[in-house]
């Protein structure tokens, strides 16, 4: 960059909030710019469903617009969504909210994230969470003033965040512990007993517990467990859940935060300043989703799950190790016999191979060493990758 | 095990042994066994592959046929069914309830080849009463593929 250049840069800079300025500034925006170049790339870089929405639900918003739901609902969302959550909640997980004071619809997990920590921190406040975790957890972190305090996991614990670990790191400024389990990007579930052991920490230290379990139910040959539904340990979570995934309803935008009703409440003053209410048409669909979609998750379940291994074990043979992911649609295999860093990887694998995937480091550093590989596409696609890969990690190998 | 084998068949046929084997946790040698049982036992049937025939040739016209047939003493309606099945050109044959008994559905290569199968062979069968052929203007959907439309829509290569 020439002097001038940089003068201005740090002209802009000034301008900027502080905070913004501390997020990580996105270092593959480079590698997403290569990508958009290129024809003929294999992408395993997807982080959604490969389904279009079932179509009676989106035919549930089409019929709800050609009836004229076009205003704003209720801050809170529809009561009728209200209520389909709690009555879902309870016969998945047997836990009881209250749909008029304990849920709140949301624009995705995203900003149901985005609303917990700005309705629970000061400044300075700590929020411990997993390292590597989704990109949007330190970030939100940051934007609502608080410190974001990283717990090293490792594929020789599968992903699984230590409650050990995390006891080890609270402080006088810890508030709240954020996990999201099934977790992006490596596709870890965590235990029953690893989240009661997490659960007691949180007690013991008062500490709020924010659990995203956007990919709760997509897990395979296990059964997830919803933190919320701990003995004892309601009152200190605030569980974030959405449609995007289990209900391939990504681009709708909807979710919800259920917790307490005073951090309800509170997160409601933000929700209502910022958004008004999630958008009409994407409600609607989210009614008819959590009444009728069950028979759609699990056919979609089904088909990830089949895809999940064959990619496991084709990551494997290739020379790329990978732990058995339980949960979402990634998995999440090292690279470390090419010796090279993730980044470096991921871009010359697109450039020789037209191959795309996630440098882990994206995702903190404890990512850095792996890669992230949607198999939420064809298995055609998932068999060709795998075959270029191998070529690739053969060349390349140490 | 087998229901798993034949759902993964029936949405892809080109799924080989070795995928089938990883993605049900079965040993290769089973599912080649099972496989091949399977279609000794006529639980599969054939191989097939759905191609969208409108966009390459206009040389192809379906029909969809209802038939009212009385039925024989004995074998009821299946005899009469079984006769009108063995015509290559009927491409689908079902029993229904309705105000006719047959629903067939036809292929021909031209209007005329399909009329002359209706009154040359089908009309001559012993037992049909009467027949009434709707030819088909277009088709939107084959065996639960749509035909047209919806391959425009992309993903975002990257999605964090």
């Amino acid at each position: 960059m020439s002097a001038g250049k940089i003068e201005e840069s740090r002209k802009h800079l000034k301008i900027l909030s502080e905070r913004v300025n501390r997020l990580s500034p996105s270092g593959i925006r480079k590698f997403f710019d290569l990508l958009a170049s290129l024809e003929g790339v294999i992408s395993l870089g997807v982080g959604e469903p490969d389904y279009a929405t079932p179509w009676h639900i989106s035919e549930a918003a089409v019929q709800s617009l050609e009836k004229g739901y076009t205003m704003y609902t209720s801050n809170s969302g529809m009561p009728e969504l209200r209520e389909e959550t709690a009555r879902y909640l309870k016969e998945k997980y047997n836990i009881k909210y209250e749909p008029f004071v304990e849920i709140l619809i949301t624009v995705g997990v995203s900003e149901a994230l985005d609303l917990a920590m700005r309705a629970i921190l000061n400044p300075g406040d700590e929020v411990i969470m997993p390292d590597p975790h989704y990109v949007a957890y330190d970030s939100c972190v940051i934007l609502a003033g608080g410190e974001p305090v990283m717990v090293p996991t490792s594929q020789k614990s599968n992903f699984e965040v230590d409650a050990g670990d995390i006891e080890a790191r609270i402080t006088d400024r810890t508030r709240a512990i954020l996990i999201g389990y099934p977790a992006n990007p490596t596709g870890a579930v965590m235990s029953r007993e690893k989240l009661l052991a997490i659960a007691a920490v949180a007690k013991r230290h008062n500490l709020m517990v924010v659990s995203d379990e956007i990919y709760a139910r997509l897990v395979y040959g296990v059964e997830h467990t919803c933190f919320a539904g701990l003995p004892g340990v309601k009152e200190n979570t605030i569980l974030l859940g959405g449609f995007s995934k289990a209900y391939a309803m990504t681009g709708w935008r909807i979710g919800y935060a259920v917790a307490p009703k005073e951090i309800i409440a509170a997160m409601t003053k933000i929700h209502q300043y910022t958004i008004m209410s999630a958008p009409t048409m994407a409600q609607v669909a989210a009614i008819e989703a959590l009444k009728t979609g069950e028979a759609d998750v699990v056919e979609m379940v089904e088909d990830y799950n089949r895809r999940r291994l064959i990619i496991v074990k084709g990551l494997n043979e290739i020379g790329m190790p990978c732990f058995e992911p339980k949960g979402a649609f990634y998995a999440f295999p090292s690279i470390v016999s090419t010796g090279m860093k993730s980044e470096e990887f991921s871009e010359k694998l697109l450039m020789e191979e037209k191959v795309a995937v996630v440098p882990g480091s994206a995702f903190g550093e404890c990512g850095e060493g792996y890669v992230r590989c949607c198999y939420a596409t064809s298995l055609a696609e998932i068999e060709e990758a795998l075959t270029r890969m191998k070529r690739f990690v053969h060349k390349y190998k140490k | 095990m087998l229901k798993d084998i034949l759902k993964i068949l029936e949405d892809d046929a080109r799924t080989n042994t070795k995928q089938i084997a990883t993605m049900t946790g079965t040993p290769v040698g089973e599912v080649t066994k099972l496989v091949k049982q399977a279609e000794k036992d006529r639980l599969i049937l054939k191989y097939k592959t759905i191609v969208n025939w409108d966009r390459i040739e206009d040389d192809q016209v379906w029909a969809i046929i209802e038939v009212k047939v009385t039925p024989e003493p004995e074998a009821g309606f299946d005899s009469i069914a079984g006769r009108i099945a063995q015509y290559g050109q009927v491409r689908s044959l079902y029993l229904a309830s309705g105000t006719y008994d047959l629903l067939l559905v036809v292929m021909g290569k031209s209007e005329r080849q399909v009329a002359d199968f209706v009154s040359q062979n089908l009309a001559h069968i012993e037992g049909v009463q009467g027949t009434v052929t709707h030819f088909v203007l277009k088709r939107y959907k084959m065996d639960g593929e749509i035909l047209e439309g919806g391959e425009g829509v992309k993903r975002q290569p990257v999605i964090l």
